[in-house]
């Protein structure tokens, strides 16, 4: 359709780079906002059941926490790697480290799973006869874990499959060194979620 | 001899041009911002319809008191309903995704929105919402009964489809998102040669503002309605205070999104009122900057006022006298922008013509409407007020003698560039006065009984409120009739009406400089533009 190619170009018929970005940098305020939401209900629990909040978050295994920050950081890194590597040319590389990249959101995932297993199997999940026995603050602690980190999960799912899309479009030289917005809001966007990771970790594994 | 005129006109139009596709797809597989812009009017207009509907059976059941044509749990149904299907997916819209998508690009010198395809995709969640939001009335155990606010803790507990109609109102926040950041990266990246910020049209503004209040409130909505979903499903207990949790906070975060989004409402249609009157008053608009600043400002401040929906909710006093004092402050970009607006018309050679009738009857009414408002804001009379009729009366007068009748001014105002054609002007006329009259003896009677004391969402009244509810009933009659001869006659005229040339109001913005219906790309050559909207020397 002809109005179609008229729309990521502007007025001069050249591609806007500075305004795929901007679309881009603009969700991921929206992004912000979302998670925002989530944290100002921390916050204000928090300040209600300080003692509770402690207790609770003493339950948590800060080493799986700690292995699975590295392991997105490293994944951040490798992902900026497929970046740079596109805009220097050289698309083998940026192949490679884009599935380094997924292989660590997936480690994360599963690392995940096997924390939310561990606590499911002690009987603390929102609904269970074990969480009514607990103190009120301890169960918003958990209820908030589950909804804060697996909705952020869902965000790494999303993620892994946008980059699996990236890889697809890399292979068939629809991403190159001269058109590469594509991977470069993927960046972001797994960027994005890296950081409000590194906001979970501390509030449910280090402020014991 | 006008009929080949018009039929070259709508040759070398967007209509002819369909791309790949024929009959309806290529309607809804354009990337056309026009036709995108037409695919939102039709739907909007249609939920419009269904929301009118649901009032006028609200209204007849408190024609007389007692149980007349429904039962209390249908009547909440009913008003749950009315209120989600007007404000997600009539108001919030309204104007902003259906005139801006088909005038945006139009008025600075674009060929078309920055994102197309995201353009397209923004409908698709929008009708995804709205057939869901439908699709509740027939969803097992019946419509949702908690208000289109879904106050927690009823909005939990009760066993009608509160998730299905939070999931839809989550799906058409994703719309709204989406159009915001495509008009903000579309003004921002694609304005034509020459025009600078302060030489943008006052509804560009108006969008610009809107679209950052649609970016950085609705998420909110969105976790919030997620965490309701969530509460259903899995008893997460953040609203819930038996498990430690507090409704209170379902209300701030509920609020936080949706007091801004009231400015979604407001802020296009004052955009559509700033066009409209330079125009039919043959004058530059007065205070053009005040105007666009007072657009941001209000933008602004919409975020920290929400509070006054909680006076009686339960708020420490410092809070309430700082929201309070804070909702006051509205009222000064408010009161510029009407000011400005009174001033343009002095000494101007005013002609009468509909769009300008309904302006002139939005700056009456919205003043009523945010007079009242501040009513509301003074923490004294809101708790003797608050929950009353008083507020149903106070937000129809901004809402919809606002946001809906500079709906209807914008409808008829472009209606010309829209279509290539002109409606009946004394059709157009008598069906705004029915409007007008049947808008003020369906709403007025509200603020007195809602000053007396009748509270809302009941479906039943004490005896002494009778009269006034009367009268309120028959002018639902009225305004339906009205809205009945207003859209004929847009139908009608849309087929038969006469030609209307390029520029049938003698407007100075761009979109009047193209060719009625404009063509596909809209313009031949950028144009280059030199001085501000409207110069009418």
């Amino acid at each position: 359709m002809e109005s179609e190619r008229t729309g990521h170009l502007n007025q001069e018929g050249q591609r806007d780079y500075t305004g795929s970005k901007m679309g881009m940098w603009l969700f991921l305020y929206t992004e912000f906002l979302l998670f925002g939401g989530l944290f100002l209900l921390y916050a204000v629990y928090r300040t209600r059941y300080v003692e509770q909040f402690h207790t609770a978050a003493a339950s948590f295994d800060t080493g799986l926490g700690a292995i699975n920050t590295v392991v997105l950081i490293t994944s951040s890194l490798t992902m900026a790697f497929a970046v740079s590597a596109v805009r220097k040319g050289d698309r083998r590389r940026s192949v490679s480290a884009l599935f380094l990249t997924i292989l660590f959101g997936m480690g994360f995932l599963v690392i995940k799973f096997f924390e939310w297993k561990a606590k499911i199997t002690l009987g603390l999940f929102p609904g269970a006869v074990e969480m009514f026995q607990l103190p009120q603050g301890e169960v918003i602690f958990y209820s908030l874990y589950y909804v804060m980190t697996g909705i952020h999960g869902l965000h790494v799912m999303i993620g892994v499959l946008v980059l699996v899309g990236m890889m697809f479009l890399l292979v068939r030289k629809k991403i190159t060194e001269k058109d590469f917005i594509k991977i470069e809001n993927a960046g972001l966007y797994w960027h994005l979620v890296d950081i409000v990771w590194i906001y979970l970790f501390p509030f449910f594994y280090l402020l014991t | 001899m006008e009929d080949e005129k018009r039929s070259d006109s709508l040759q070398s139009s967007f209509y002819a041009s369909h791309g790949k596709f024929r009959g309806i797809f290529s309607w809804i597989f354009s990337t056309d911002h026009k036709r995108i812009g037409l695919l939102y009017l039709c739907s909007i207009l249609s939920f419009f319809i269904v929301g009118v509907t649901l009032g006028l059976l609200m209204r007849l059941e408190l024609f007389a008191p007692g149980q007349t044509i429904m039962n209390a749990g249908t009547y909440n149904s009913l008003f749950s309903l009315h209120g989600i299907v007007m404000i997600f997916l009539f108001i919030i819209p309204a104007i902003n995704a259906s005139f801006g998508n088909f005038f945006l690009p139009l008025q600075i010198g674009a060929r078309d929105v920055a994102f197309p395809r995201i353009n397209l995709l923004s409908w698709y969640f929008y009708m995804t919402a709205g057939i869901l939001a439908i699709a509740t009335l027939f969803a097992p155990g019946g419509p949702p009964d908690a208000g289109w606010t879904f106050y927690t803790p009823y909005s939990i507990i009760t066993t009608t489809s509160i998730s299905l109609a939070a999931f839809a109102a989550f799906i058409v926040g994703f719309s709204s998102i989406l159009t915001g950041l495509n008009f903000i990266t579309t003004i921002h990246r694609l304005r034509a040669p020459g025009m600078k910020w302060f030489r943008m049209p006052l509804f560009v503004w108006s969008i610009y503002a809107t679209s950052w209040v649609q970016i950085l409130a609705t998420p909110v909505l969105a976790i919030t309605l997620l965490m309701l979903i969530f509460e259903r499903m899995f008893g997460v207990g953040f609203f819930d205070p038996s498990k430690g949790g507090d409704p209170l906070m379902f209300q701030h975060l509920f609020w936080i999104y949706s007091h801004p989004a009231v400015y979604v409402m407001i802020l296009p249609a004052m955009g559509v009122i700033s066009e409209i009157i330079p125009v039919f008053s043959r004058r530059t608009i007065f205070g053009y900057k005040a105007i666009a600043f007072s657009s941001m400002s209000i933008a602004g401040f919409g975020y920290v006022v929400w509070g006054h929906h909680m006076f009686t909710s339960g708020m420490s006093e410092t809070a309430r006298w700082l929201f309070s004092l804070l909702t006051f402050l509205v009222a000064i970009p408010s009161g510029i922008k009407v000011f400005n607006w009174v001033a343009t018309l002095y000494r101007g050679s005013i002609t009468l013509g509909t769009p300008l009738l309904y302006s002139l009857s939005f700056i009456f009414l919205f003043s009523i409407g945010g007079l009242s408002g501040l009513m509301n804001a003074a923490v004294a009379t809101n708790v003797h007020i608050h929950d009353t009729y008083f507020i149903v009366a106070h937000f129809h007068y901004v809402m919809f003698g606002g946001a809906g009748f500079a709906f209807f001014a914008a409808l008829h105002y472009w209606f010309p560039k829209m279509t290539g054609r002109l409606y009946d002007e004394t059709t157009a006329k008598i069906g705004w006065l029915t409007v007008f009259v049947g808008f003020n003896v369906l709403y007025f009677p509200m603020f007195i009984l809602g000053w007396r004391g009748m509270p809302r969402r009941y479906f039943d009244y004490p005896l002494e409120f009778t009269n006034a509810n009367m009268i309120s009933t028959i002018g639902s009659w009225i305004l339906a009739t009205g809205i009945m001869i207003m859209l004929v006659n847009l139908v009608f005229s849309s087929m038969r009406g006469r030609n209307a040339g390029n520029n049938p109001w003698g407007g100075t913005t761009l979109e009047w400089q193209v060719s009625s219906p404009p063509p596909l790309h809209n313009f031949r050559e950028i144009p280059e533009i030199s001085r501000g909207p409207y110069d009418f020397s």
